[in-house]
């Protein structure tokens, strides 16, 4: 960021001027991202839907990024803004990691797109926000870690699970009710997929799955062995049977009441 | 005022060239070569930490001999450059042809600028396509020049005699265990005719794997998986040992 800075100052977000605006500009926003922690990893998944007003600006818009091998980033926001963040996030942990010889670490990283957030406030008080949430698989400690964030940059390590964009509160009170610490894999990701199927059921801006058009959200487990982006066929298989189950139980599961 | 010798621009040029030649004649080789799966490359290089071959974008990669921090220059400032140029274009855009081209004229400026000393480097830039036919090598030496080289590769200190080596014994379709256990058998050749014994400690191998899934393709080979590579070719190896032997007296016998 600093070489782009000193070399190419027009292609960073931040230093671009923006046109005074009246009210609120209407521009692609992604609604909602979940993630969670299971022993030996995390996965983080989003929505496909993007909304610009009342309008479904986008059906199918993928919100969840790599952002390098053991690390992935989930937006919520100004989707061009937030697009164009993950690019330049990507962009500086590769530059690192080939420069040094070695990957930053977790924190490192997580404390780099605070600084890229904050970058952003300008424009985020203009009503251009821009809202990651980022997870990864710390090597060192080797297990999975949630970080999430604010317009301004600040920076909190989630335990267990998290989730940002205008679904997250009825996608973090889903995961409060079906979370547990010692969840598989497997667990986690229906887990995620309810947690997103309740947030599209109560908020009309976040997307549940499409099943007439074959669009499932987006599903992304790092473990050890790296970042992995489930198929299509596998995110199906869990999405149906989540819908299955919603058709005799609307609501979804139940937890007990004590 | 002192008036300075005149020295003709054919001398300047022929020592400037003699004196980077010299210093990249001091130091260890580096092999380059194609295989069936992508592009293998072998140092020998006993350190962990100062790579002679690094990543520079998805399927570029770099390998140098000479001066350490004039190469570790180079390096960064390809590195920057490829990652500018993916950033504002495409990751696509990025090709070694590109690469080698700017370090091309790097080199050369430097080469014929009177005021700098000539870099003591030669680098090789490839790039990996998705076919072996595809695949691209570059040779730069320190003047500036370009040499497009196909199949195998050496530079560094012994590099005429290996690359005669490879030349004769490198073919295309080979496996990566029969690729890196010729290009360590070049690389154990001493100047005199003798042989050394390079175990996996003192060989720093990378490779450009267009089978890998990730987008980036290049990927160091490292400690148990090295071994395991090496041994698997001395084995295959000493089947065909008689074979070997009897070409490689030939050899002896037709330099008599």
């Amino acid at each position: 960021m600093d070489f782009l800075g000193e070399h190419a100052p027009g292609l960073l977000p931040g230093n671009r001027s923006l046109p005074p605006v009246q009210g609120a500009v209407e521009l692609p926003h992604g609604t909602t991202i979940v993630a969670a922690t299971f022993p030996g990893g995390v996965v983080l998944s989003g929505d496909r839907r993007a909304t610009m007003g009342n309008l479904i600006a986008q059906r199918d818009i993928e919100k969840v990024f790599p952002a390098d091998e053991y690390s992935a980033v989930g937006i919520a926001g100004t989707a061009g803004l937030a697009v164009e963040m993950v690019k330049l996030f990507q962009l500086e942990l590769e530059h690192y990691e080939k420069i040094e010889g070695a990957a930053l670490s977790l924190e490192g990283k997580a404390n780099r797109l605070s600084t890229m957030i904050r970058g952003n406030l300008g424009m985020a008080l203009q009503g251009l926000a821009v809202v990651p949430l980022f997870a990864g698989y710390d090597t060192d400690r080797e297990k999975g870690r949630i970080f999430s964030y604010d317009v301004t940059g600040g920076r909190s390590e989630e335990h267990g699970f998290a989730a940002t964009g205008s679904g997250s509160v009825f996608a973090r009170g889903s995961l409060k009710k079906l979370y547990r610490k010692d969840l598989t894999e497997q667990q986690a990701i229906t887990a995620v997929v309810q947690a997103l199927y309740d947030a599209a059921d109560d908020d009309s801006a976040t997307g549940g799955p499409d099943l007439a058009r074959q669009i499932y959200p987006i599903v992304t487990v790092i473990t050890d062995e790296g970042f992995r982006r489930l198929t299509e066929a596998e995110v199906s298989e869990v999405a149906r049977s989540v819908h299955e189950r919603r058709l005799e139980e609307p609501d979804g599961p139940r937890a007990s009441l004590l | 005022m002192s008036t300075p010798f005149y020295v003709s621009p054919q001398q300047a040029m022929a020592d400037r060239a003699e004196y980077a030649r010299k210093g990249i004649a001091r130091g260890r080789s580096v092999v380059v070569l194609q295989y069936t799966d992508g592009i293998l490359f072998v140092a020998e290089n006993p350190s962990r930490a100062l790579h002679k071959v690094s990543e520079i974008y998805d399927r570029i990669a770099f390998a140098a001999v000479g001066k350490y921090n004039e190469f570790e220059n180079l390096r960064i400032g390809g590195v920057r450059y490829a990652d500018l140029r993916g950033y504002t274009y495409d990751r696509d855009d990025v090709t070694a042809r590109g690469l080698a081209n700017v370090y091309a004229q790097t080199l050369g400026t430097i080469f014929s600028s009177a005021a700098e000393k000539p870099y003591e480097v030669e680098l090789i830039v490839a790039e990996v396509g998705s076919a072996p036919e595809e695949d691209q090598i570059y040779r730069l030496p320190h003047d500036g020049s370009i040499v497009d080289e196909h199949g195998a590769v050496a530079v560094g200190g012994n590099s005429d005699q290996i690359g005669s080596y490879l030349d004769q014994r490198h073919r295309d379709e080979m496996t990566l265990a029969e690729a890196l256990g010729l290009a360590v058998e070049s690389l154990s050749r001493d100047n005199n005719g003798g042989e050394r014994q390079l175990t996996a400690e003192q060989l720093e191998v990378a490779v450009l794997d267009r089978t890998r899934p990730q987008q980036r393709k290049f990927r160091r080979i490292l400690g148990r998986q090295l071994t395991r590579l090496l041994s698997a070719e001395s084995s295959a190896a000493a089947e065909t040992e008689e074979s070997t032997e009897d070409s490689a007296s030939a050899d002896t016998e037709s330099q008599e």
